[in-house]
């Protein structure tokens, strides 16, 4: 048998496209599967409300691990829907928003009215935009100091650290608070994200907010203190491992991925372990300052002194329109809104380092959610 | 193989041959012995120019022994017909269209990078060429790309210099030393380095071969008298990583033309050394270097070119050193080159002048590439003449 080159070539590439036939596929758009339009009608035991249909959208990577499990399991309930969200980060998100690129977008901060986009989104949709609270991850400070767990920062001090002013572990003011700590005299290396980050922000924003005299640059989701930039949470989660006395913020699944020491922060109230209900409390002491009727933008309040709130927390907003143009679609949004407010899928994404919905941020969500059209 | 060349030549000319001799060299390509086929994965590159002209000069004494030299010099209309065939004119007029189209998309990007970074370039409140600083996220614009052209520059001639001597290494293992039996397996390998994606040498760089470089960086500190040594604490994420990594991926790009130069050395150059009794060293000092640096020379700017435009690899290995941290020259320091600020900042640039002001940068490393470019092109035709 001769075999050319050319027959081979033929041949792989044969051999490609029957190999793309195998894999199941979940995702399809075909209108064969039998629950489309019914309420209820699926097997499951949540009330979902399936419609069909595709959704698109983009935004906050800090979401991006929940929205795929929750995409995931929507779609396994309500065969017939195609939801895609894309990353990209909060700034794309809204861009794409305000150009009706995509039916809602994922935000680390809410529209911002300075910056027009409160307008701006108005003007997209027909009707006023709405914020909704729907993601809250922790950001956990790890830290790579051997044999010295559970160390406990004030703001002050972890505002030294993070803009260099305090440059070993064995400094007195650290000392003071972690008096039975055996603390080496290590050089203390500072990871921070060089690249432009929804964490970052929320990160400053507690620092300026609780230690306004140390941290005097405005919060932006570039940083401006001190340490070695990574790209990435989980660049620096791995610089922070493999460094002896080094200490970064992450969000928190990537502090469990890359076994870090976590950090207590005692914010007045005494020191608070990071975990779902600390986070939790942070969130449920939050105020909400909507933008527009309907709005759920929350203000926290990084300066808490509840006690048991850990203050180091990120909000991520789902941006959706309170009338759609298209009913379907508002259908297919509000029913998708209500299954990732719902307990169960709140719940789910915790072993991803996201912390639920508190009960009365949560009651608040469901309630607006009642009025997308 | 005269013959074959000669009786071409006849045929041509009786078919109407306008253009002097010295302009059809790709028969003398074709025609001689390539030690090496091209492996797969071979990246596209043609020999520069001038290496054609040095061959046909090499082949003018046939041109004159079969007197096609004298038959062209004359008047077309001795020749038949007198009229081009079409086959040569739509060939003409594509090549010239591919080359007027490039020529075209390269005023494009100019022209975009041009509007789009000017307007942030006016509103500039510090120097653009001197200022260290990069801060636009609000009004006032500060920004200044000093800090980027130097981290650029050195990692992208650090890399050059770790891999020129390499590739001319093995370029020459290929083409003088190696069994003919493994010069396909060879030259096939380090081809496939270059069919590595950039994102992976990043990775790689920073989780395999960052920390294992930690021991050379310490042993470099030493020698902290010169300022290019001194220890600035950034243990995995220096310039020095990133110009290692930089290395492995122009290494490919610079062998497969030295490797293709070295090859075309003329044999009676090596025969001569040969004969002068000179050792296999000396012959390749004598012949094949001095014949194949142009080629070299176009390959290293060619590298340079990749080195100082790379950008995934570079943003995943450099650590961003802290804003208003002080000027050092230490290599052992992390850094942002211009592609890697680029690339981790676009996404969230919001507004016309914060993307201007990315774009901006993006145009000086246009211009910065041009210019080396245009620098190594100025050499190469100098070298040309003593070849």
């Amino acid at each position: 048998m001769l075999i050319t080159r050319a027959g081979l070539i033929a041949g792989l590439v044969a051999g490609a496209v029957a190999l793309t036939a195998c894999g199941s596929d979940n995702n399809s758009t075909s209108s064969s599967a039998g629950g489309a339009g019914s309420t209820g009608s699926s097997s499951s035991t949540s009330s979902v409300d399936c419609t069909s249909g595709t959704l698109k959208s983009d935004g906050s990577t800090a979401q991006q691990n929940a929205m795929d499990q929750w995409i995931k399991d929507f779609q396994s309930k309500c065969s017939g829907v195609t939801i895609n969200y894309g990353g990209g980060g909060s700034g794309q998100g809204i861009k794409d928003f305000t150009n009706k690129q995509v039916d809602f977008a994922g935000s680390d901060a809410a529209l911002d009215p300075k910056k027009g986009e409160v307008t701006a989104a108005q003007a997209a949709c027909g009707s006023p935009a709405i914020d909704l609270p729907m993601v809250t991850g922790p950001i956990a400070i790890g830290y790579n100091l051997k044999g010295v767990d559970g160390l406990v920062f004030t703001p002050d001090v972890l505002a030294k650290i993070f803009t260099g002013k305090i440059t070993t572990w064995n400094d007195p003011a650290i000392k003071a608070i972690n008096s039975s700590a055996n603390l080496p005299s290590t050089k203390i290396s500072v990871f921070n994200r060089s690249d432009a980050s929804g964490t970052t922000q929320n990160f400053e924003r507690y620092l300026a907010a609780s230690a306004p005299s140390v941290w005097t640059s405005e919060p932006s989701k570039t940083w401006a203190g001190a340490g070695q930039g990574k790209k990435g949470n989980q660049l620096v989660g791995q610089a922070v491992q493999s460094t002896d006395g080094g200490i970064g913020y992450v969000e928190w699944s990537y502090a469990i991925q890359n076994n870090l020491q976590t950090a207590k922060i005692d914010n007045g109230a005494g020191p608070v372990e990071l975990s779902a209900d600390s986070a939790g409390k942070a969130i449920a002491a939050a105020k909400v300052a909507p933008n527009g009727p309907g709005d759920l933008s929350l203000k926290l309040d990084y300066a808490t002194k509840t006690p048991g709130a850990y203050p180091i927390v990120l909000v991520t907003y789902e941006v959706v329109c309170s009338k759609y143009a298209d009913a379907t679609k508002g259908k297919l949004v509000k029913s998708f809104m209500n299954y990732i407010a719902s307990s169960d899928a709140q719940n789910s994404v915790h072993d991803l380092g996201y912390a639920a919905l508190p009960q009365s941020v949560q009651s608040q969500v469901q309630a607006a959610i009642n009025t997308i059209g | 193989m005269p013959d074959r060349n000669s009786s071409t030549r006849d045929a041509d000319t009786r078919n109407n041959l306008r253009r002097p001799v010295t302009a059809r060299p790709t028969a003398d390509l074709e025609n001689q012995e390539n030690g090496v086929p091209d492996g797969p994965g071979k990246p596209d590159l043609s020999p520069p120019p001038q290496l054609r002209e040095v061959t046909v000069g090499s082949a003018e004494p046939l041109a004159v022994s079969s007197g096609a030299v004298t038959v062209s010099g004359a008047a077309p209309s001795l020749v038949a017909g007198g009229r081009r065939r079409i086959g040569d004119r739509v060939l003409a007029t594509l090549t010239a269209g591919s080359g007027a189209f490039i020529v075209l998309l390269i005023a494009l990007v100019a022209i975009f990078l041009l509007s789009q970074a000017i307007p942030s370039i006016a509103k500039d409140h510090a120097n653009f060429l001197f200022s260290r600083q990069f801060s636009v996220r609000s009004e006032p614009l500060q920004f200044g790309v000093l800090d980027l052209l130097w981290v650029t520059v050195i990692s992208s001639v650090l890399a050059l210099l770790i891999a020129v001597p390499i590739a001319v290494g093995i370029a020459l293992f290929i083409t003088q030393y190696a069994p003919k039996s493994i010069r396909k397996g060879v030259a096939y390998l380090i081809d496939l380095l270059a069919a590595i994606p950039s994102i992976i040498y990043g990775i790689w760089g920073i989780y395999v071969l960052a920390p294992h470089l930690v021991g050379v960086q310490r042993a470099f500190y030493h020698l902290d008298f010169i300022p290019l040594f001194a220890d600035k604490g950034v243990d995995t994420g220096s310039i020095f990583d990133a110009s290692l990594v930089l290395a492995v991926m122009i290494l490919p790009i610079i062998t497969a033309i030295a490797r293709d130069v070295f090859v075309r050395t003329p044999d009676h150059h090596i025969e001569a050394a040969w004969a002068l009794g000179a050792t296999r060293w000396e012959m390749i000092r004598m012949a094949v270097l001095p014949y194949g640096r142009p080629g070299v020379i176009s390959g290293a700017m060619l590298g340079l070119g990749r080195a100082l435009g790379e950008t995934i690899a570079v943003l995943l290995i450099l650590s961003k050193p802290p804003e208003g941290a002080p000027f050092t020259a230490s290599i052992f320091n992390g850094g942002q080159t211009f592609a890697s600020l680029i690339g981790l900042n676009m996404q969230e640039a919001n507004g016309k002048l914060e993307t201007g002001a990315y774009i901006a940068a993006g145009l000086v490393l246009f211009v910065l590439t041009f210019a080396v470019n245009a620098a190594a092109r100025a050499i190469v035709n100098r070298r040309k003449e003593f070849v």
